[in-house]
């Protein structure tokens, strides 16, 4: 293969077709599939006592060690490396399956040059974004400018050591994950506030001031709104209100129970308000306030504002499915099964592991779904007026919120029975919607005389 | 220092020490071009905002006396760059008026297809940017995707996508190409029922209609008094248009309505009723095209004109229902080759006036919604 100097990507997609094909294809699945790979073989090493039987297997004997914390530590330290490793890469995936979707929405092509698809697109833009001058106004504060991005990448990956990926891959399921989550990802509100403040820009300061206002206030619907799910679990760990639904919809707490349903649409509402996602994007609102509180950023911190605002909806899709939506659970496959299947050895069987990655695409696959719904909506809706969205938030997700706070007390003590009933029920009433709008779409299309599906500028 | 007009403006602004005073523009992603809003703001509710315009002054009336007559015409083109065809037309009836000229009817039917075809397109920007002012970008491409096909029509016609110098003194530069009339008449089929879906994309969308309802309501005292026209004028009630009250060209000869904003959503004369008139437009622009395809007479298109006309001394002036509302053309011959005189009033001009009056107690959000209702185009304010 020959080396040209060029980087004119459309050269080399057209000269090596298979090589290109086969290099972006294997970027597709590899990357996730390494990540989510190497969280569950490390799995087992996360306690103590699996990291001291693997030594004995290689002849050391560690447990009597005194480095055993500090290995320990070390095997800690690299799995959440590879949870913030998984936010940086979700997040430049995103933003090519972002703008790929927001092409065919637009009828246009989108990024489609860097590899087969325009897949590596987001790779060359964030090395771009890497070797942009880092520009600092002259007027601005010096240290909270340049501290800002970081209050917002702590308030990103923060919520990660909580958010499950499958049965048993978590970094540390807390049993106040729920609060946790809530507490910890407002902390990207400080990076807007501090990056509008120390700009030193009328545009910022706008932005900075909306953001603030919003984000405060929508933390309370969603506040409310989880305690649906907090209540019907009876617990606020994260993994234990999965393990308290079911695989199928109806078992899901969305379609058990109506309040649930209302609630997973407030929360929904309220996170993609705290996500500043459309039609809640008024901290940077393009058309109003030029780019908001990050008017004045360039190059790499720019690029942190935005991984946390591309991998923030990972969070926000992630807390949904686990609240709401069944989270990894397998279909006919209960957790006892899981549990029976692993044995009683350190080390779990081979079927346990395949169980395991089962369960990790069911979460991921949920969520992914969830992500591309925000997608839609953002290149769909137009942007609400601050004073609508506070009335929004304050009229209507409060005490909506409230009445299904209110609704889930007394529906948890009804009987299993009624439960079976209105989830079964709802998840008929579900799908029916789902197949109702298709046909509707599809009556729409035909109306237009529109294309269908066409995929000959892929 | 010697007082500019933006100092003149910071003067009159003397904020408290709760407000601030802030430059929309004259780079800012919704100003529609290089003009600049001195806002004063009370945190999101603006006390007032004086558009300060002249960033985009190219002294075009200056250039039209001294360019000859048929010089001036691709210059009108850059005076309004979304609406070129009626602004052709515009200089050229007014210079025809002036030369004492009658045109051929196929001219005045090739004038009027391809003016209303121009306004077809120029609304669809319209109402797309209106859109993305909003906060929805994806209307705006569609919309940029149906003015593709009229852009392509019309290049077909004469060469040109965009500043087209259409118009000739006496008639127009092209005849209608061949298969031409079929192109536009499926085109025309594809818009009606487009329309459809633009509606239930963003027109009828509760957030969009909710950002405009109630929102920089213009009454129809003020509408007249601060001179506004076109479809800002009709989005107040007022049922004024050029082409049917004061017909030209071949207009006498068409039947269409004149929408006028009716308060569907909220006041009549809100942000929503100027930005229904213009989608209700395309429409009724639409119509006339069929009509005009449908009894295009055959013959000359231009009229016999010297190259370089000189006009017996004296003064014209024409007017035409441009898409930014009543563009009038007041040309002055002193009996050489070159205009003594060339004014031109626009819609945009006219609609910077009221934007100071409206705009106290907006929030910022609607300010934009405002200005992209007014639907201004920089070049067409400052010449």
């Amino acid at each position: 293969m020959r080396i040209t100097t060029a980087l004119d990507s459309t050269s080399l997609t057209t000269r090596y077709p298979k090589t290109a094909l086969a290099t972006t294809l294997f970027f597709m699945l590899a990357l996730p599939f390494l990540l989510y790979a190497v969280l569950l073989l490390m799995l087992p090493f996360n306690q103590p006592e699996a990291l001291d039987a693997v030594a004995k297997r290689l002849g050391w004997d560690l447990g009597h060690s005194a480095y055993r914390d500090a290995w320990y530590g070390l095997v800690l330290v690299i799995e959440g490396s590879f949870v913030a490793l998984y936010t940086a890469v979700f997040a430049g995936v995103t933003t090519w399956v972002e703008r790929r979707i927001a092409g065919r929405m637009q009828s246009r092509i989108g990024p489609n040059r860097p590899g087969v698809f325009g897949f590596i697109s987001w790779v060359a833009d964030a090395v771009k974004m890497l070797f942009k001058e880092d520009l600092i106004p002259a007027e601005a504060d010096n240290l909270l400018f340049r501290a800002a991005p970081y209050f917002s990448m702590v308030g990103l990956t923060l919520p990660f050591v909580v958010l499950p990926f499958g049965e048993s891959v978590i970094v540390a399921d807390l049993n106040v994950g729920v609060f946790y989550v809530t507490a910890t990802s407002a902390f990207i509100v400080v990076g807007i506030l501090v990056s509008g403040w120390a700009s030193n820009s009328k545009w910022a300061l706008f932005g900075a001031v909306r953001g603030a206002a919003q984000v405060v206030s929508y933390e309370i619907p969603a506040g409310i709104a989880m305690m649906v799910p907090v209540m019907m679990a009876g617990t606020l760990s994260m993994q234990g209100i999965i393990r308290a639904q079911g695989g199928l919809p109806w078992n899901w707490f969305a379609f058990k129970n109506p309040a649930a349903f209302v609630a997973f649409i407030i929360a929904v509402t309220a996170s993609l308000a705290e996500g500043n996602r459309t039609p809640f994007d008024l901290p940077e609102a393009e058309s109003e306030l030029v780019a908001g509180y990050h008017a004045e950023y360039s190059g790499f911190r720019i690029a942190l504002f935005l991984m946390v605002e591309w991998a923030n909806m990972w969070i926000m899709g992630a807390l949904a499915v686990t609240l709401f939506l069944g989270g990894w659970q397998i279909p006919f496959v209960s957790v006892e099964t899981i549990n029976q299947i692993r044995g009683t050895d350190v080390f779990p069987t081979l079927a346990w592991f395949g169980l395991q990655f089962v369960s990790l695409a069911v979460f991921a696959i949920k969520t992914w779904a969830l992500v591309v719904l925000f997608i839609w909506l953002r290149w769909t809706l137009p942007r609400v007026r601050v004073d609508q969205m506070m009335a929004l938030c304050w009229k209507y997700l409060v005490p909506g919120a409230f009445a299904c706070f209110i609704f889930t007390l007394f529906w948890v003590m009804l009987p299993a029975s009624v439960h079976l009933a209105s989830g079964g029920l709802l998840s008929l009433g579900a799908a029916f919607l789902l197949v109702k709008f298709g046909l509707r779409t599809r009556k729409n299309i035909a109306q237009v005389k529109g294309a269908r599906v066409d995929l000959s500028n892929w | 220092m010697a007082e500019t007009v933006e100092r003149r403006i910071l003067g009159r602004m003397s904020p408290s020490d709760e407000e601030i005073v802030i430059n929309f523009g004259p780079q800012h992603p919704s100003t529609h071009g290089v003009i600049d809003f001195v806002t004063q703001t009370n945190g999101e509710i603006i006390r007032r905002s004086i558009p300060d315009i002249g960033y985009l002054h190219r002294g075009l009336e200056k250039i039209g006396e001294s360019v000859g007559y048929p010089g001036f015409m691709p210059f009108t083109d850059r005076l309004d760059y979304l609406a070129a065809m009626l602004a052709n037309e515009g200089y050229a009836m007014a210079v025809e008026r002036l030369l004492k000229i009658d045109i051929p009817p196929r001219a005045k039917y090739l004038r009027a297809i391809a003016g209303e075809l121009c306004r077809i397109s120029n609304h669809w920007v319209a109402v797309g940017t209106m859109a993305s002012d909003i906060g929805a970008s994806t209307p705006l491409t569609h919309a940029l995707r149906e003015r593709e096909a009229i852009n392509d029509l019309l290049e077909e016609l004469c060469g040109a996508r965009l500043t087209f110098n259409y118009a000739r003194i006496g008639g127009v530069s092209f005849d209608a190409p061949e298969g031409w009339r079929e192109k536009i008449l499926r085109y025309l089929d594809h818009l009606e029922s487009y329309i459809q879906e633009w509606d239930r994309l963003i027109s009828l969308n509760q957030i969009y209609v909710k950002r405009l309802a109630n929102v920089a309501v213009i009454s129809r005292t003020q509408a007249i008094d601060y001179g506004l026209c076109g479809p800002n004028l009709r989005g107040s009630g007022i049922s004024w248009d050029t082409r049917r009250d004061l017909p030209y060209g071949a207009y006498p000869d068409f039947q269409f309505e004149v929408p006028v904003g009716q308060g569907k959503m909220g006041a009549v004369g809100d942000c929503w009723d100027r930005y229904a008139v213009r989608v209700l437009e395309i429409l009724e622009s639409a119509k006339i095209v069929r009509q005009a395809l449908a009894r295009l007479p055959e013959g000359e298109i231009v009229a016999k004109v010297s190259r370089k006309p000189k006009p017996e001394p004296g003064e014209a002036m024409a007017r035409v229902e441009s898409a930014r509302g009543e563009m009038c053309y007041y040309v002055v011959s002193d009996g050489s080759e070159n205009a003594y005189r060339v004014r031109v009033r626009t819609g945009s001009f006219m609609a910077m006036g009221i934007i100071e009056e409206m705009s106290h107690g907006l929030m910022i959000a609607d300010l934009i919604a405002l200005i992209a209702s007014l639907d201004v185009v920089a070049p067409e304010i400052d010449r």
